[in-house]
C-alpha cells in the first residue's frame, strides 16, 4: 500500500508547493516512487514549480473525466529517477473533482503503477479543493510562517483534518500531523521580531518535522524550476533533506534554527 | 530587540504579543469546532425571541455547546442590562 501525505495550510503562500516539489523529489531521490498531485484545479503551478510546465498534455480532470489515460497525464521528471507529478487543470469548475474519481486515480497510483508515495500539494483555504486533497490522506505535513494568520490557519486546517478525513468518517487511526515550519528567521526571532518554533510548536501541539529557513534560494530555485532540495549548496535545500530523512525514521538534529554569531557591540545597540 | 531598547523601554516584543493573541483566539475557536453550522442561526432566532419580551444587549452574549454524557447542551448566557444579573437558557438535545 502506498502512503498518501496532504501538504496543507490553510493560509496561501507559505510554501506547499515549494515543500510538495521538495519532498516529492527527496522521497524519490532516496529511490522510492514518488508522484507528486497538484489539487490547486484552476490555479495549476506545481509544473513551474517543478520545471515541467512545457511537457503538461493532459491533466488530474482528463484523468477523472476518462478522456485521458493516467500514463498520459503523469509527467515524468527528467533530473530525478523515480519522480512523477500529475498536473492540475486549468479548468474553472471545481466540481470536475469527485471523491470517486480521485479515489480511483489513487487506487490506480498504487495497486497498477506501483507508486510508493503520493504526495497532494492542497490549494489554500478550506474549500472543496483543499477538502479534496487532504480527505484521503495518511499523514499530513501542516506549512505554517512563524505568523499569527498562518498558525491560526494551520489550526482551522488541523480541526479539518481530524474531523473531515476519510480517516475521521470510516473510525480509522486518525492522520498523522506533522508542523513543518517555513521562512524561519533566527535573528528576527532573537531580536522578539518574530513567533519562535517553541511558541509555534506548543500553539499546534504537534510533532516537529522540520525547520526551513528563509532563503534566498528558494526564490532562485523557483525562477529556475528546479526543487531547492536539489540545491545542496543552500541551507534550505539541506533543511528539506533533513525533513525527508526524518520522514523516513532517520534521527536529523534540527539546523539553522540559531542566530548566527553577533557581536558584542551590536547585541547592545540593536541593528 | 537590543539590550540598549530593552532598558530605555523603546520597543515591545510585538512576538510576545503575538503569542498571547493566539492563545486566546486559539482556545476560543476550539470550544466551537465540533459546533453544528446551524448554531449561528439558531442563536440568532433564540435572541430575537428573547429581545421582545426583554431589553437585552446583543454585544453581550455567550454560547457554549457542551457534552454531558448522552447530551448536548446548548447554553446561551444572556446578562440582562439594567441589573447585571444573568439569565441562562438552556436547551438539551439527545446527540446523535
Amino acid at each position: 500500500m502506498a502512503k498518501i501525505i496532504v501538504v496543507t495550510s490553510g493560509k496561501g503562500g507559505v510554501g506547499k508547493t515549494t515543500t510538495s516539489a521538495s519532498f516529492g523529489a527527496g522521497l524519490a531521490l532516496r529511490g522510492h516512487k514518488t508522484v507528486v498531485v497538484d489539487f490547486d484545479i484552476g490555479l495549476r503551478n506545481l509544473d513551474l514549480i517543478m520545471g515541467c510546465e512545457r511537457r503538461v498534455v493532459y491533466d488530474f480532470v482528463n484523468v477523472i473525466n476518462k478522456d485521458a489515460r493516467l500514463n498520459q497525464a503523469l509527467v515524468r521528471d527528467k533530473r530525478v529517477e523515480h519522480l512523477y507529478m500529475l498536473p492540475a487543470s486549468q479548468t474553472r469548475d471545481k466540481d470536475v473533482l469527485t471523491r470517486e474519481g480521485v479515489d480511483r486515480v489513487f487506487h490506480e497510483l498504487q495497486q497498477e503503477l506501483g507508486f510508493e508515495y503520493i504526495v497532494c500539494d492542497s490549494p489554500a483555504g478550506i474549500e472543496k479543493g483543499a477538502r479534496m486533497a487532504l480527505y484521503f490522506a495518511d499523514e499530513a505535513i501542516v506549512v505554517t510562517n512563524p505568523e499569527i494568520a498562518s498558525v491560526r490557519d494551520s489550526d482551522r486546517i488541523l480541526g479539518i483534518l481530524s474531523a473531515n478525513s476519510r480517516r475521521a468518517e470510516e473510525g480509522m487511526e486518525p492522520v498523522k500531523p506533522y508542523l513543518l515550519v517555513t521562512r524561519y528567521n533566527p535573528d528576527r526571532v532573537e531580536q522578539g521580531e518574530m513567533l519562535s518554533l517553541e511558541t509555534v510548536k506548543e500553539l499546534l501541539g504537534i510533532p516537529l518535522i522540520g525547520v526551513i529557513p528563509e532563503s534566498e534560494s528558494v526564490l532562485n530555485a523557483s525562477n529556475l524550476g528546479t526543487p531547492v532540495i536539489l540545491d545542496e549548496k543552500s541551507k534550505a535545500g539541506v533543511a528539506y533533506s533533513d525533513v525527508v530523512d526524518r520522514f523516513l525514521g532517520e534521527n536529523r538534529p534540527l539546523r539553522f534554527i540559531s542566530t548566527e554569531r553577533t557581536s558584542l557591540l551590536r547585541r547592545f545597540f540593536g541593528g | 530587540m537590543s539590550f540598549l531598547d530593552y532598558l530605555l523601554g523603546r520597543r515591545r516584543n510585538t512576538a510576545e504579543i503575538a503569542r498571547e493573541r493566539l492563545q486566546i483566539i486559539l482556545a476560543r475557536e476550539h470550544t466551537n469546532r465540533n459546533a453544528p453550522d446551524y448554531l449561528p442561526a439558531l442563536q440568532q432566532d433564540i435572541l430575537e425571541v428573547v429581545a421582545k419580551y426583554i431589553p437585552i444587549d446583543l454585544q453581550d452574549i455567550r454560547v457554549n455547546l457542551e457534552r454531558e454524557g448522552d447530551y448536548e447542551v446548548l447554553e446561551l448566557n444572556i446578562p440582562l442590562s439594567d441589573d447585571a444579573r444573568g439569565t441562562t437558557i438552556r436547551a438539551t438535545t439527545r446527540a446523535r
